[in-house]
């Protein structure tokens, strides 16, 4: 079998901790309680984030990398860490003052963020909120229409 | 359709570096990772097979058989070795989490005769991973 006949990804993890509140203007206090049970506790709360990045590419045969990870880390840490690690999502990223900061939210946002990244193309993002919780976005694809 | 997936793990050494390149330019591009003596990871394989499940058995393929040939294509290959040195399959390659990824595709592939070989992915750490799969496979198997 040839080389070319696969589709290789890179994956990497980074963690980051934050802390968020699910509410929503557009409900009453009563409805935003109901909605988000104690994630709508008014002070917010926080979790250790870990976020999956996959990209695919050309595996360079000079380096045998798809993308360098100096390069991803750095564009990773400029881009989403910084602005994202020890914040909190409602008061300290632009993109959620309105959105709620929903997990399924975030990657829509990671993602759009990470889909700059010039070296290689961007497949998916993947969060765990927690242990028991992950969320997955692959862009506007079948199936994924948002 | 069903998918399986058997997970191994082994230790090897490698380090990266390009012989076309100035001992500067693998500085700047491997970093740390160029280091002369080489360094070493706890590799992580994942490796998922998808098939239809035998009405007999009720399996996909032999647990047992997938063990035997994970022990013979790659712990026997690589596991305490040195990936720069001692795997021929990588040679003249920069053995990256991509690169080796691709070489276990390539041994296991035509081993595997019951189900498909669907999916490679190794963990070079926690936090670094290649996955492998047949192009225009999806994730799903279907």
């Amino acid at each position: 079998m040839k080389n070319d006949a696969l589709h290789v990804e890179l994956g990497r993890r980074y963690h980051f901790a934050a802390s968020h509140r699910l509410h929503t203007s557009q409900l009453s206090e009563e409805e935003n309680c109901r909605v988000f049970g104690k994630c709508n506790n008014p002070y917010g709360h926080g979790h250790n984030y870990v976020l999956e990045v996959s990209l695919s590419g050309k595996i360079d045969p000079a380096t045998g990398m798809i993308a360098n990870l100096a390069d991803l880390d750095a564009f990773v840490e400029r881009h989403v860490l910084e602005e994202f690690d020890h914040h909190s999502l409602n008061e300290d990223v632009a993109a959620f003052s309105e959105k709620v900061p929903t997990t399924e939210n975030l990657c829509i946002e990671i993602y759009r963020r990470l889909q700059q990244f010039p070296n290689a193309k961007l497949e998916r993002v993947r969060i765990q909120e927690t242990g028991n919780n992950s969320f997955e976005y692959a862009g506007d694809t079948e199936g994924n229409r948002s | 359709m069903v998918l399986l997936t058997r997970k191994i793990e082994f230790s090897a050494s490698h380090l990266y570096h390009n012989p076309n390149l100035s001992a500067e330019e693998n500085r700047r591009i491997f970093g740390k990772c160029n280091n002369p003596h080489g360094h070493g990871h706890n590799y992580t394989l994942e490796v998922t097979v998808s098939g239809e499940p035998d009405p007999v058995t009720g399996m996909v393929l032999d647990l047992k058989e997938l063990k035997e040939i994970l022990e013979r294509e790659v712990m026997q290959r690589m596991d305490h070795r040195h990936l720069n040195y001692e795997v021929p399959e990588l040679a003249g390659q920069i053995p990256t989490c991509e690169n080796i990824a691709q070489v276990i595709w390539k041994l296991l592939e035509p081993r595997i005769t019951q189900g498909k070989l669907h999916h490679v992915r190794l963990y070079e750490s926690p936090d670094l991973f290649a996955d492998c799969y047949r192009n225009g496979a999806s994730r799903a198997g279907n």
